[in-house]
Order: C-alpha cells, then sequence, then structure tokens
C-alpha cells in the first residue's frame, strides 16, 4: 500500500473528504455572513442562533404537523428567514447609521437570549433527527464508507453556495445589490425601494443559515448549543477569506474544513485551535483576508 | 406589627441555637458548582440544584432547627471560572460545602482549594480516580463513581465476552485521561490488546474522523471515554458510518440515562456500560424519582443527581452528630459514620475519601421491550460493593498509610 507522510494514502483520502463535508457547513454559514456584512455591514452574531433555529425547526416540524425532511428543507429556512425579516423590520435597521460594533451587540445579545431559551425548554443533550429514509445508508468507494447523507450534504451545499455567488456577481438583481450598498442614495433615486432590498437580503443570509441547520441535524443531536460551538469558527473563516467576500468566504469555507479534517488526523489534539493559527497567520501577512480588497 | 416580627426573629433564632453552636454564621451554606451551560448541562446542571434541595428537605432541617441554605453557580467546564467562583465562595460567601463539580479538571482544582481553605467537597460528577489517588484530599469524599470503577465494571465485562481488541476515542482532558487510562489497564490485565487511540477537544461536534480512524484500526470494540454530547455525537455519527454493522461496537465508558434519552433507544439499544444508581431499581428509587422529574422538566434523575443527594444528607447527618461546620472535622465525621440513604443504601467511606457501594453493568433496553417512559435500562450485573472501586492499596492516596 502507498503511503503519504507515513500515512496510508487511502486513510488520507477518507480524511479529505471528510473535510469537504465539514468545510460544507463552514460554507454556507460564513457564505451567509458574508452576504449580510457585505450588503450590510452588520456583523451577524446571531448566525448561529439562527442556524440552530433552522434545525429545531426541522424538528417541530416533524413532530407537530408530520412534516419530514424535505418539507423541513424548504419551510426552515423560510421561517428562520421571516425571523431574521422581524428583527431586521425591528431593531437592525435603526442602527445602521451606527459603528459596526452596535449590531455586533445587538445580534450577540439576541443569540444569548434565543440560546438560553431554548436551552432551558430543551435542555443541552439535544433531540434526536433521523436521517430521511432516502438518503440512508452508504457507499464503499475502497478507501472508506461514504454515508449517502454526506455525499448528498456536499452537493446541496455546493449548490447552495453556487446559486447565492451567481445571483449576486452576475445577475441584474445582484447589480443593484451592490450599487446600493456602495451609494444607496443614488440607487434610490433611480427608482429602487433600497431599504426593502436590504430587510431581505438580511432575511436570505438568515435563510441559509436555516438551510444548513436543516442539513446539520440529522448528522448531529439538535442541540441548543450547536451554533454557539460553531460560530466563533465560521467567524474565523470569513476572517481568513476576507471580510464581505463571496467566492472568498466559500473557498475559504471548503478549504479550512478539509485544513481541520487533515489536522484531526495528524495531531487531533490541535484541531479545534488550527483554524485560529491560520487566521492568525493571515492577518499578519494579509490583514484583508485572502480574497478581500482594500476599501 | 414590626416589632412582634423582631421579637418572633429572635425567639425562633434562640430556639434554635443549641443545635448550631457551632455552625459558622448560623447557616450551612452549600454551594453546587457545576456545568450548567454547556455539554453536561442536563446530567449535572440544575437537577443537581434540585437534588440538593431534596437532600435539605428530607433531611428535616428546618425542623431540627439547622438553617441550610443552598447556592448554584455555573463553572462553564473552566477550571479559571470554577476556581475563581469557589475562592469567592469560601472566602466571600461563607460557603461551608461544594457539591457535585462536573469536569475533573475543575474537580481536582477546586479539590486543592478546599484542602487548602479546610472546607467541604463532595465529588459527584467529576470521574477522574485520581481524586481518590495521587490527589486525594482530607477535605474531599468522591461520592458516586470513578474511572476506575467504571473501566473495572465496563471493561471486564466486554473484554471477557469476546471483545478483546479496542481503539479509544477519548476526551483530552483529565477525565479522558484518566478513563482511557484505567479501561487500557483492565483490558491489557484481561488478555486484551488496545490497537490505537485518538484525543479529541472537549465538545467537539464531528467525530466523522475519528470513526474512519476506529474503523480502519478493525478493533473489535471503540471505546468511547468521553461523556455527555460528545458521546451521543460519536455514537450518532457511528450509526451513519455503519460501525456496528461492519461488526464493530461502541463500549460507552461513561453513559447517563440523560444521554440514552437523547439518542433514543433505536440508535442505543445493546451499549454496555457501568453505574452506580438506577432510577427503576425498587420503591424507593422510583419515589425519589418521581419527586425529582416533577422539578426537573420531567427528566430522571441520572446517577450525579443521585450522589448529589445522597451526598448531602450524609453530610448533613455529620453536621448534626458533630454540631460543627468545620470543613475538615465534618468530613472525617462523615468517613467514620456509616453511609445509608434511600437511592444508594449502606455504605462507607474509606479513608481516601472514596464512597462505597455496589455498581451495575447496564444494558440498554431494546425499543420493544421499554414499556412506560424512561424504561431504557437492563440490569446485567451488580459488581458487589468490595469489588466496584480500586482497592485502597492500590491508590497512591498519601492519606493511606501503608
Amino acid at each position: 500500500m502507498s503511503t503519504v507522510f507515513g500515512v496510508p494514502t487511502q486513510a488520507l483520502f477518507g480524511q479529505l473528504l471528510i473535510g469537504l463535508i465539514n468545510g460544507s457547513f463552514y460554507a454556507m454559514l460564513s457564505l451567509g455572513l458574508s452576504v449580510i456584512f457585505g450588503l450590510l455591514n452588520i456583523i451577524n452574531f446571531a448566525h448561529g442562533a439562527q442556524y440552530m433555529m433552522g434545525a429545531f425547526a426541522a424538528y417541530f416540524l416533524l413532530q407537530w404537523s408530520g412534516l419530514g425532511y424535505w418539507w423541513a428543507l424548504l419551510v426552515a429556512p423560510i421561517v428562520v428567514g421571516l425571523f431574521g425579516i422581524v428583527l431586521e423590520r425591528t431593531m437592525l435597521k435603526r442602527l445602521y447609521h451606527l459603528d459596526h460594533l452596535y449590531g455586533l451587540l445587538l445580534t450577540f445579545g439576541f443569540a444569548l437570549v434565543i440560546q438560553g431559551m431554548f436551552r432551558h425548554q430543551f435542555g443541552s443533550s439535544g433531540l434526536p433527527y433521523a436521517i430521511p429514509a432516502e438518503l440512508a445508508g452508504g457507499q464503499n468507494l475502497g478507501f472508506m464508507f461514504l454515508p449517502n447523507y454526506r455525499a448528498w450534504v456536499i452537493v446541496a451545499s455546493l449548490g447552495f453556495c453556487l446559486g447565492t455567488w451567481y445571483v449576486i456577481e452576475r445577475t441584474k438583481l445582484g447589480s443593484y445589490l451592490r450599487a446600493a450598498t456602495e451609494n444607496p442614495a443614488l440607487v434610490q433615486a433611480f427608482g429602487v425601494n433600497v431599504p426593502r432590498m436590504v430587510t431581505l437580503t438580511y432575511g436570505f443570509g438568515v435563510a441559509l443559515a436555516g438551510v444548513a441547520g436543516v442539513l446539520a441535524a440529522p448528522i448531529y443531536q439538535v442541540n441548543p448549543l450547536m451554533g454557539a460551538d460553531l460560530l466563533i469558527v465560521v467567524f474565523a473563516v470569513v476572517v481568513i477569506g476576507g471580510m464581505g467576500s463571496i467566492m472568498g468566504s466559500i473557498v475559504t469555507g471548503f478549504a479550512l474544513g478539509v485544513v481541520e479534517g487533515l489536522t484531526k488526523f495528524f495531531y487531533p489534539e490541535a484541531s479545534n485551535t488550527v483554524i485560529f493559527v491560520i487566521m492568525a497567520v493571515v492577518l499578519l501577512v494579509r490583514p484583508t483576508g485572502l480574497f478581500g480588497r482594500e476599501k | 406589627m414590626k416589632k412582634t416580627l423582631i421579637v418572633l426573629a429572635a425567639l425562633l433564632a434562640f430556639s434554635a441555637d443549641p443545635a448550631r453552636a457551632q455552625i459558622s454564621d448560623g447557616v450551612i451554606k452549600i454551594g453546587v458548582l457545576n456545568d450548567q451551560s454547556g455539554l453536561y448541562a442536563d446530567l449535572a446542571g440544575l437537577g443537581s440544584v434540585v437534588a440538593a434541595r431534596m437532600a435539605v428537605e428530607d433531611f428535616g432541617a428546618a425542623a431540627k432547627g439547622m438553617k441550610v441554605e443552598i447556592l448554584a453557580a455555573d463553572h462553564q467546564n473552566k477550571a479559571d471560572v470554577g476556581s475563581a467562583i469557589a475562592r469567592q465562595w469560601y472566602d466571600v460567601d461563607k460557603v461551608d460545602l461544594i457539591v457535585d463539580v462536573p469536569n475533573s479538571g475543575v474537580a481536582l482544582a477546586v479539590s486543592q482549594i478546599t484542602r487548602d481553605k479546610a472546607k467541604a467537597l463532595i465529588v459527584s460528577s467529576a470521574a477522574a480516580s485520581d481524586l481518590t489517588g495521587k490527589a486525594c484530599s482530607p477535605n474531599t469524599i468522591h461520592w458516586t463513581y470513578d474511572t476506575w470503577a467504571l473501566a473495572n465494571g465496563t471493561g471486564n465485562a466486554i473484554v471477557k465476552t469476546g471483545g478483546d481488541s479496542w481503539f479509544f476515542i477519548t476526551a483530552d482532558y483529565a477525565f479522558g485521561h484518566a478513563l482511557e487510562r484505567d479501561t487500557e489497564a483492565v483490558v491489557l490485565k484481561n488478555g486484551g490488546k488496545v490497537l490505537g487511540k485518538v484525543r479529541h477537544p472537549l465538545s467537539t461536534q464531528d467525530f466523522s474522523s475519528f470513526l474512519l480512524q476506529a474503523q480502519a484500526s478493525k478493533a473489535k470494540i471503540i471505546g468511547l471515554a468521553n461523556a455527555g454530547g460528545d458521546t451521543t455525537n460519536a455514537i450518532k455519527q457511528g450509526a451513519e458510518f455503519g460501525i456496528v454493522k461492519g461488526g464493530q461496537n461502541f463500549a460507552g465508558l461513561l453513559v447517563f440515562i440523560t444521554d440514552v434519552h437523547a439518542l433514543g433507544l433505536e440508535k442505543a439499544q445493546g451499549l454496555l456500560f457501568t453505574e452506580t444508581f438506577y432510577w427503576d431499581m425498587n420503591d424507593k428509587t422510583r419515589a425519589f424519582a418521581k419527586r425529582f422529574a416533577e422539578r426537573d422538566r420531567g427528566i430522571h434523575p441520572t446517577m450525579i443527581h443521585a450522589g448529589v443527594y445522597a451526598g448531602v444528607l450524609h453530610y448533613l447527618k455529620a453536621v448534626e452528630a458533630l454540631k460543627s461546620d468545620d470543613g475538615t472535622k465534618v468530613i472525617a465525621k462523615m468517613k467514620e459514620m456509616p453511609t445509608d440513604d434511600p437511592l444508594f443504601g449502606k455504605g462507607t467511606i474509606r479513608a481516601d475519601g472514596r464512597k462505597i457501594h455496589p455498581a451495575y453493568l447496564i444494558e440498554v433496553k431494546k425499543p420493544s421491550e421499554s414499556k412506560y417512559p424512561w424504561d431504557y435500562y437492563k440490569i446485567r450485573a451488580t459488581i458487589p460493593a468490595d469489588q466496584a472501586f480500586r482497592p485502597i492499596d492500590q491508590g497512591d492516596c498519601p492519606l493511606v498509610k501503608k
């Protein structure tokens, strides 16, 4: 059997694939954060809580109305997105003229309140959510056993990421959005309803977190703390990719998933710190992030 | 009216006086220090506070004229936070006893502080057997279970039924290391072998990397030397990767009933592990569980909650007998008095601080075998009290005279 760094190549392939799967979640979450930051200049610390709400929405849909995974994939993001819209309309919009820090504090406070409420109600051990029957089981790839559901996660998240990138960077709607960030007054003068666009964008970014939550529900326990554990890593991903860069956050998300996966193999004790080490190095060498531009 | 109240208060205070002649500030303060927001919040958390309160009520402190107050705090699984709270409690708030303290890293730190301040500590959650080994203290009692007992109960049973090659997935801190060390010793002693081990950070979400490594090792048994959310995530994802279908089996080295509840019987069935308490053992434990569940969101008590209850009860008995809440003296008295409570039955506390009672080898029921809510366990074997814990002369505890 051939080896790389003394490790059988087969094992290495397995770890690379696992890394990609975890990277899918980083990519989807950091993408939502990037969209929100890029277009609204809000550092959305409630993103982890909104991801958790997506997973809980899937759980409630199943428990209360018997709607399964596929319905949840459609309905949960809408519910979570609507929640985001209400949050934006009633509170966040009052903060746009202030420093970033105020938005950060408000969303962070919100995240704590929501997580606290869910934890009080449902405990911290998490609730079970089964893998949909269509995606149960797995394939033996020779070098590893790949659960079908994990393969689906990669495909789905790539789809969502590239779709978002296309809409923002390549369509007319996306160009309005980008223009509105540069100069909202001018865009409004052309007859575009900028406040509504901003609200919908926030709702969309939050809905992306909701989708990621539904995708995560069958893999992890549906747990009030699932977002809090992930959010800090995702912020590191955003910083490494460059704040507000759409493609940057997608590529960095997947890449860092792979790096983390390899760390889990070569030196697992460091697997929860490696991303921050990379972040520190990137900030020293390229303070705007790998894909960021100077403003 | 106000005057009458003052007079009444004074009367009450004086009438109770003889019983607490040497109780510091006239109040026995008990601090429940644990994880109330993280991955161990269900298996200990607020449930431990409920258990401590129930112990005070069942002891009848008020009727005996003893004033007992319960405090609670969240140490967030951080040794520095836990130490700061413990110091604040002992120095400023005049706390006499700290109980529970999950997370062996935090418990070892708090045990040292308790010793320095000559107070009392009853550990129920933390598992590291070092608490009554190298790091034993005249001010600490380790009540419910420890890594040696878990390893001994589960490890022996599994190796003897053919599970002789192991791979460990271990939480990377004092508890995981101790549990892995103690289990490995049992496996090797019984002629088994350890094919590999991997250490993961506390509170890991994704175990797939580690599961792949375990799968590649071809070990018959994958030993999970972790707890709470880490264990449930590993087992849940193990099912996804076809671990059990591929002929390997999990040994959950530390599993609580709240973990089984979270996993659901479908995923948890057949798991083998060791506990020292199960709510559905006899009428007394069932009565306790019923009262407990009513006060803790329907959650049934884990062995940790039972340990907090029994520990506080025994502490109060010792304080009553001694008529003092001096930490070092009360702990000595607790060791001297035999223990007797509705949950663990009769028992003793050894010189090294180890509470002695039987342990049970548990198998999780199949979904079809479960008849009512929280009916999850089959007791496969009882390990008698004298064999359940590490013999006192093997722990290297400096308090034990050789």
